[in-house]
């Protein structure tokens, strides 16, 4: 699904590099864990997937099903089916959600050369997908994430993730802001999309989300490189023991 | 002996009085209005109120008045809402339930002029009068709803005359009233004059859309009675050089105004949005927002907030957010305040930017293309205005007319 080899970065306006020869392959299926203490470029890494263009990659490659997709714009990676929920969902006055979600849909239908939902089949895929994750249709009238609390954000994600259909899933914090009922509710909608042909690079500080969506790889990064990859043990260990052993034994 | 030294005259000038001469027998007052400009000529950019927009050079030749064939009346167009009652101004209209019309004899007073930044005469109601003016005068009565939206058209006639409104709405009474500025064929100078009464509630929309080669000059006088709330929008989507004015006084305590403006720019255009804000009575609040896209031209806000004294409690606000969307597009805002009270909340912000690459990226991230990602991000920067009016018939109409010119010129 997603090979990145040797990825150098850096924040195109300052030159500061993040990324410094990151290594990680994440198999069709794979729920893949990323943990890493504060500044070592989890966000970044999940940005660079999407195609912010406020980053520069100096060196190496993200390949997709086999493909380089760093030539493409966020909207081409989208359409081919990766899909970033942000850690902050930005608000946006005066695009209603209704037609956001459509728009995106139907856009991302039309790049796939498939013919656009009609109203109807649009509405009943949202209320079912809004049912699932406990969405008020009201929330829905509103400007996009406009007034959401930050739950209510981190569930319009994961709606949009269910609508979308995307095969690979990166998530950026999404249990951050999240108290245990919503996280829950967030967990359950991102387990109903696990199948043999998504996968999911969940980006975490904290185990406790790993709890509710198991993963079947957990990789430490470090000063923008993986330093040690795991099964759902490390993540336990982790989190007894903090980061400090792990940064040490690979120093 | 003396001669009198007349100035030169612009393209423009000459242009406009050949225009207006050339109607044969013209009446007293008419005559007056063309003396006048004969003698005074247009105002150019030393006149403060017309610095940014110097009638004089800029109105070029393009004084056409009326097409050369007189196209026809309101099935020129549809209304803009559905079910509107359609005055042609100047014409016996029908009327309608709580709302009578009637062909007026009055002519706008020129001699004074509305923005005391102008000349000693106003240019807009001096223009509209040389050229020959038909009024309408409308009485919405006291305490009634007009059943309808009243709108209303300065159809193209051959004599090239121009609109002059009268409208008085009568204590409590509720209406919606359009001004649709549309192609004319070359120059439109029009003038309202509008009474609001006490506790009245009026919607006034103007929806300019002219062609990319018509002038229009278009006054908006205003007074706002004692608890009277008056929503003012205005849409300028078309015209080579358009200039807008906006007056409102209040005469009782707690009239509420609010004024929301959207001017859609392109390259070859001049549009020129000038308000005062005069606050002569105790409590009374105005809010006015423009919101400009700017994919080319000039556009101009001059936005004046006058409190007279004793006029306590005032508050008094003006926003002007343009968004830049080309290097070859320029948006000057100049907020004026002129404060006589010292208990008073008055304040002005004027914003300039291009569109929110985090907000870009967020739609882009979804699989929207990068041009439709902009167009839904430039539809929302303006629509966040449109979106406050209450009628969701209007919204939806006025919506129609900006996507229609953001379709056009992408």
């Amino acid at each position: 699904m997603l090979e990145i080899k040797n990825l150098h970065a850096r924040v195109a306006d300052t030159e500061t590099e993040i990324l410094r020869g990151l290594d990680l392959t994440v198999q069709d299926g794979e729920v893949a864990a990323i943990m890493g203490p504060n500044g070592s470029g989890k966000s970044t890494l999940s940005y660079i997937i999407a195609g912010r263009e406020d980053y520069e990659v100096t060196d190496g490659d993200i390949l997709y099903n086999g493909q380089s997709i760093l030539e493409m714009d966020p909207a081409e990676r989208a359409a081919l089916g990766v899909f970033l929920a942000f850690q902050y969902p930005l608000e946006i006055p005066g695009v209603a959600t209704m037609t956001f979600l459509k728009s995106a849909l139907n856009a991302q239908r039309k790049a796939r050369g498939e013919a656009e939902l009609t109203t109807p089949d649009f509405m009943r895929r949202v209320k079912g997908s809004a049912a699932e994750l406990k969405i008020d249709m009201d929330m829905l009238k509103r400007p996009l994430n406009v007034g959401f609390s930050g739950g209510e954000k981190k569930r319009a994600e994961i709606l949009q993730m269910a609508l979308l259909e995307p095969k690979l899933c990166v998530m950026d914090e999404t249990d951050s802001g999240l108290d245990i009922d919503a996280l829950k509710i967030v967990a359950d909608g991102v387990n109903a999309l696990r199948g043999p042909d998504r996968s999911f690079l969940v980006i975490t500080h904290y185990q406790r989300l790993l709890d509710y969506i198991v993963p079947d790889t957990v990789h430490v990064l470090y000063k923008g490189r993986i330093i040690k990859s795991g099964d759902k043990s490390l993540a336990l260990t982790l989190e007894n023991e903090g980061y400090a052993q792990v940064i040490g034994e690979a120093a | 002996m003396s001669v009198v030294q007349l100035k030169p005259q612009s393209p423009g000038e000459t242009s406009l009085i050949a225009r207006a001469e050339g109607a044969g027998e013209l009446s007293k007052p008419r005559r007056e209005a063309l003396d006048t400009l004969r003698r005074d000529g247009l105002p150019n950019r030393r006149v403060e109120a017309w610095h940014y927009t110097d009638l004089k050079q800029l109105l070029g030749t393009r004084t056409e008045v009326a097409p050369s064939h007189v196209v026809g009346g309101s099935d020129l167009l549809a209304p803009l809402l559905p079910n509107s009652h359609v005055i042609e101004i100047g014409t016996d209209a029908q009327p309608t339930m709580g709302v009578s019309v009637l062909r007026g004899e009055r002519l706008p007073d020129w001699q004074e002029p509305v923005n005391h930044l102008d000349r000693d005469v106003d240019t807009i109601r001096m223009v509209n009068v040389a050229l020959g003016t038909v009024t309408s005068e409308i009485v919405v009565a006291a305490g009634d709803t007009a059943e309808a939206p009243i709108e209303l058209r300065a159809t193209p006639e051959a004599g090239g005359r121009q609109p002059y409104v009268v409208c008085s709405v009568g204590a409590g009474a509720e209406v919606t009233i359009v001004e649709r500025v549309s192609r004319t064929g070359g120059l439109s100078a029009s003038v309202a004059d509008l009474t609001v009464g006490d506790e009245a509630k009026v919607l006034w929309i103007v929806d300019q859309e002219k062609a990319d080669d018509e002038t229009h000059l278009g006054q908006l006088n205003i007074t706002v009675g004692r608890g009277a709330q008056l929503t003012v929008v205005f849409l300028n989507a078309g015209g080579a050089l358009v200039r807008q004015e906006i007056h409102t006084r209040t005469a009782g305590e707690d009239a509420e105004i609010r004024i929301r403006g959207v001017n859609l720019l392109k390259a070859g255009q001049h549009v020129d949005v000038t308000t005062t804000l005069h606050h002569t009575v105790e409590n009374t609040r105005a809010t006015e927002i423009l919101r400009n896209v700017v994919t080319g031209g000039r556009g101009v806000f001059q936005g004046m907030i006058k409190v007279a004294p004793g006029a306590q409690k005032t508050d008094a606000r003006l926003a002007c957010n343009s968004l830049l969307l080309s290097d070859d597009g320029e948006f000057s805002a100049k907020p004026e305040l002129e404060i006589f009270a010292d208990d008073v909340q008055c304040g002005h912000g004027a914003t300039a930017g291009e569109i929110n690459a985090d907000h870009l990226f967020y739609l882009m991230s979804r699989g929207i293309p990068a041009a439709e990602a902009r167009a839904l991000l430039i539809k929302a920067f303006v629509a966040e205005v449109v979106e406050e009016i209450e009628d969701a018939a209007v919204v939806e109409a006025l919506e129609a007319r900006i996507d229609r010119w953001l379709e056009a010129n992408r």
